[in-house]
């Protein structure tokens, strides 16, 4: 076991809190935690941020366009709106998606947008939109346009929802709405909410559009819930899947299309790999359907190996198990070898996470894996669940911001509902903690005692952390990547994986660390100083150079 | 194909803007506030405004870009900004210790009618903005105009706030260097150098948005124009305003309150307008010739593009863009022999065809030109469909129809997220001409060497 590391927590959260004003240090320090693991401290998370402070978030709007209909390829949407919004979230995230072939719809490099224009402020963007809606299906012919509100839209009480559903009558497609202004919530969060309670009820439950779409084939059908396929993860997870024999009906929604998302209700189990963008939907879908969920982490090798054979015991397929077995034993062969070399370059080396909603926690299985320790981590969207565990879902305090957002209550499906749980998957499926059937024990019980989550992180903490503790990269995002790395630290961006990845599974596992090494061991960080602005070589250095040197002028 | 359903079909569009070929006026008022010394740019709106303004900036520019927000929620949208605006201003300075914060407003804090005038004075008399601080805004609404209009305002509001009218003005130019890079800032101060001309540029990018590594990092790099710079804006003897549609509102808001009298001149991209440019500062200078480094630099231009005729003459082009870039683009591809085919700007401006017309002067009469809503990336590429073009020059964007119709593309102009050079090396003036001429004919070298029959691969070219 590795000695602690040397971090003086209490002394650092009193640092990142000094230069506030009063009342900005009283609300930043409930964001600011030492881990304990026995005791499992409560971090405040999910609650605005200070204006001015310096934020890593977005807003509702991305949440909602950006991240969770962002993927899926064959839904047209349209952001209604001044022009910005859509333009921002035209091709910057990285989800990478593959149609069957090359007539297959793929609106992905599209972006459609009303461009409200003052005109639509004063008297209305009702008519531009429900144009805008006409002349892209007279464009495109999609089976599914999406519409997306972004803030003057709730303010000027354009009826979105009218328009799609008088559209869904007129166009004979499925139209839907989301009420996804800006401002909604606290973070993209609410976004995501948003989007995935509308899909839930108009792709997933509606059964009028989707009447055609027949059930999928194949056995040990699985949906893989919040993967985005950034960098082509969900493709390394597709492949494994596809090896082993798991049916994977649909992805929410990376690599996505209409059809299979309509298919989601036919599955034997949901995998959740995102636990705070879509875990309500696997409730949902537990509810409605049946079917049991499993949080999973295709995040490491480890976590990968784990995560497979936890399927594998659910199905308690023998052949299955086997053909898992197999899977991971070819693959770790590969990895052990990467493994090994680039530990040797990187352990014991430092790093910070502060991401996403999940991936402050999964990423550092990765780092481990590689001898890499954590000193500090934290989420830019997540909600005390997602640190604390699903058992604080009781106690989270719903407060108006969350009340803002539309909770869903779906009832039984009774011509869909098929009960997939009985005595003997529950006997296979493991009951450690955070193991079993819908749990999830959250980022910080699995971080060392005496390092820090620090929660929403602005940009002046990050500066502080960094200046204080010295890491040898920090994971964060496009906004903070470059100002990182101007403190002469590397920076991660796991949003967009830097262009690289995948990171998924255990190709990904190496293609990370190979990344990584590159990262902390690049000698252009300690070209950094001028040679004539570097310190002096010690005066006993030159003691000894100076007789060499004489003597070889002599 | 990456875009698969457009066709040859030029549907018409009235309501739908399909591949904008422009963005929204609150990231051209960050840009301009962060060539302010040591000013935070302030996004009055949603998170995802600033974070997406941020965004795009550091990924085009692959530097820090630093900027606050109000961070609107629902309450804030039913009941006003102001204490969200208020606090912020407490937070930032509290924390970043910034000289001067620059709001800007958003559609939403522009739809529910927030005062900013009221607000900051608010600021001011409750003495929360601390002694020798300032705090100015201007008003930027989504919904009208583009990232063009944003810029301009934010320039202008520079100009409202600080410029200070003074008895016996100075031998210097206020220079209005347009939405340029920041090695294009750097470039002009350059130029204006050598012509003998003392100026205050504003804003200033260079040393903010191009900074170096250095051992000993700031929150503000040393670049930008000082508050002092900007209130001596007031005292200059005449302005110039590089490009009417990022820079007239601030040398027409500068001549109504100091009574400074300026001259618009079109960007100095290309010979003919890097050559007025160049005859508009030796107007201002007093100078009585143009010196002769300054004749050297046009020469080698000149040199450049005489021996390399035969790779440019008679070659098409399609353009997007900005209003200001596009039309000294245009002329410049004229000089230089190439059909300038199809030009395309987002950005509605009333004069931009005119100007275009003026500086084409009938040359060109195949130019196909659209310009404002629903003049988009879809339409320029359905009119490449139709009749196809050798070159595209543009940003970034258009990458998608550059892979799909093989036509080789020159990234100029904002935004470019794959490529780095545009933040470093200047495309203005006679030198950045060159680096224009170089990239416009290495990508037809390429082009030729990649795809001629092997008995024509030449050796030399």
């Amino acid at each position: 076991m590795n000695a602690p590391l040397k971090i003086d927590a209490e002394a650092t959260r009193a640092e990142l809190l000094a230069r506030y004003p009063a009342k900005v240090a009283r609300k930043r320090g409930r964001h600011i935690v030492e881990n304990r693991r026995s005791e499992r401290p409560e971090v405040e998370a999910n609650v605005r941020t200070v204006p001015g402070i310096i934020s890593q978030r977005g807003c509702t709007y991305a949440g909602c366009k950006g991240v969770i209909l962002g993927p899926t390829r064959d839904v047209l949407s349209i952001t209604h709106g001044p022009i910005g919004c859509g333009y921002y979230s035209w091709l910057t995230r990285r989800n990478q998606t593959r149609p069957p072939s090359p007539d297959s719809p793929n609106y992905m490099t599209y972006c459609l947008s009303t461009d409200m224009s003052e005109e639509q402020i004063v008297f209305g963007g009702e008519k531009k939109l429900r144009e805008a809606v006409r002349e892209a299906f007279a464009q495109f012919k999609p089976q599914a346009i999406a519409i997306h509100s972004t803030c003057p839209v709730g303010l000027i009480g354009d009826d979105v929802h009218q328009v799609a559903r008088d559209l869904r009558e007129e166009l004979g497609i499925n139209v839907f709405a989301f009420s996804c202004e800006g401002y909604r919530g606290v973070s993209q969060s609410a976004g995501h909410h948003i989007a995935n309670n509308k899909i839930f009820q108009e792709v997933v439950a509606h059964t009028a559009p989707t009447a055609h779409i027949p059930a999928p084939e194949g056995a040990f059908k699985v949906n893989l819930l919040g993967e985005y396929n950034i960098g082509g993860d969900a493709f390394v997870i597709e492949d494994l899947f596809e090896r082993a024999g798991i049916t994977l009906v649909s992805t929410f929604c990376g690599n996505s299309d209409y059809v299979s998302m309509a298919q989601a209700r036919h599955v034997d189990l949901n995998l959740v790999m995102c636990h705070r963008s879509i875990n309500y939907v696997a409730g949902m879908l537990e509810t409605s359907y049946g079917i049991p969920w499993l949080k999973v982490n295709f995040i490491g090798a480890a976590q990968s190996a784990k995560s497979l054979r936890k399927i594998a015991k659910f199905f308690g397929d023998a052949a299955l198990a086997e053909r898992i077995e197999n899977v991971i034993a070819e693959e770790m062969a590969r990895v052990e070898s990467a493994q090994a070399e680039i530990r040797g370059r990187c352990a014991g080396k430092t790093a910070m996470l502060f991401v996403g909603g999940s991936r402050a926690h999964h990423y550092q299985h990765l780092f481990s894996e590689i001898g890499m320790r954590i000193v500090a981590a934290g989420y830019e969207f997540a909600h005390r669940d997602d640190y604390e565990g699903r058992r604080v879902l009781p106690n989270i305090k719903v407060d108006a911001d969350t009340r803002n957002i539309e909770e869903i209550h779906v009832e039984r499906a009774e011509d869909h509902f098929v009960e997939r749980r009985d005595e003997a998957v529950d006997a296979r499926v493991s009951d450690e903690p955070g193991e079993g059937f819908g749990e999830y024990e959250g980022m910080m019980v699995e971080m060392e005692d005496g390092t820090l989550t620090v929660d929403d992180i602005s940009h002046y903490e990050t500066e502080r952390l960094i200046e204080m503790h010295k890491p040898d990269v920090v994971c964060a995002g496009i906004k903070e990547k470059y100002a990182i790395q101007k403190l002469g630290v590397p920076s991660k961006q796991l949003h967009s994986y830097d262009y690289g990845g995948p990171y998924a599974g255990f190709a990904g596992a190496i293609n990370f660390w190979r990344d990584i090494d590159q990262m902390v061991n690049s000698p252009i960080w300690q070209l950094i100083p001028a040679p004539w602005d570097r310190p002096a070589p010690p005066p006993s250095l030159e003691a000894e150079l100076g007789p060499n040197l004489s003597s070889i002028t002599e | 194909m990456l875009l698969r359903h457009t066709t040859d079909e030029a549907t018409r569009r009235t309501a739908l803007t399909v591949n904008p070929a422009k963005t929204c006026q609150p990231i051209g008022a960050m840009y301009a506030a962060l060539g302010v010394h040591r000013c935070l740019p302030h996004s009055h709106g949603s998170q995802g405004c600033c974070s997406y303004h941020r965004s795009q900036l550091t990924r085009h520019y692959k530097e820090p870009v630093m900027a606050a927000t109000s961070s609107f929620t629902e309450g804030s949208a039913v009941f006003g900004g102001q204490s969200n605006l208020l606090q912020a201003i407490d937070t930032i300075f509290a924390t970043y210790e910034p000289d001067v914060i620059a709001v800007h407003t958003t559609c939403l804090s522009e739809t529910i009618g927030d005062d900013l005038v009221q607000i900051v004075a608010k600021a001011r008399t409750e003495g929360r903005i601390p002694e020798g601080k300032d705090v100015f805004f201007a008003n930027t609404p989504s919904y009208q105009g583009s990232h063009i209009t944003g810029f301009a305002k934010m320039v202008k509001s520079m100009v409202d706030h600080f410029a200070q009218p003074s008895e016996r003005p100075a031998p210097r130019l206020a220079l209005f260097p347009g939405w340029v890079e920041p090695a294009d800032m750097r470039e002009m101060r350059r130029l204006a150098a050598l012509l003998g001309q003392d100026v205050i540029m504003a804003p200033d990018t260079s040393g903010v948005l191009d900074a170096g590594m250095e051992a000993e990092p700031s929150f503000y790099p040393a670049g930008g124009t000082t508050m002092a710079e900007l209130r001596a804006l007031g005292s200059c003897r005449a302005s110039l305003a590089s490009g009417p549609s990022a820079s007239s509102l601030a040398v027409q808001a500068l001549e109504g309150k100091t009574g400074t009298r300026y001259e618009t001149v079109e960007l100095p991209i290309g010979l003919s307008a890097t050559d007025r440019w160049i005859e508009a500062l030796r107007r201002a200078s007093g100078m009585p010739d143009v010196p002769a480094h300054v004749r050297w630099e046009r020469a080698r231009l000149v040199d450049m593009l005489c021996d390399m005729q035969q790779y440019l003459y008679g070659r098409s082009v399609a353009l997007w863009g900005d209003p200001d870039q596009l039309v000294s683009l245009v002329e410049f591809c004229i000089d230089m022999g190439m059909r300038p085919r199809y030009v395309v700007t987002g950005s509605s401006s009333r004069s931009f065809e005119e100007r275009l017309a003026a500086v084409v002067a009938g040359r060109c009469p195949e130019m196909r030109v659209a310009s404002g809503h629903t003049a988009d990336m879809l339409l320029l590429h359905q009119w490449i469909k139709q009749a196809k073009v050798d070159l595209l020059i543009g940003g970034t964007h258009g990458k998608y129809i550059a892979r799909d119709e093989s036509i080789p593309l020159v990234r100029h102009g904002f935004p470019i997220l794959d490529r780095v050079g545009h933040q470093y090396f200047p495309t203005v003036g006679y030198a950045g001409g060159m680096r224009l001429v170089e990239q416009i004919l290495n990508a037809f070298l390429e082009v030729k060497d990649a795809t001629c029959p092997e008995e024509s691969f030449e050796l030399v070219m």
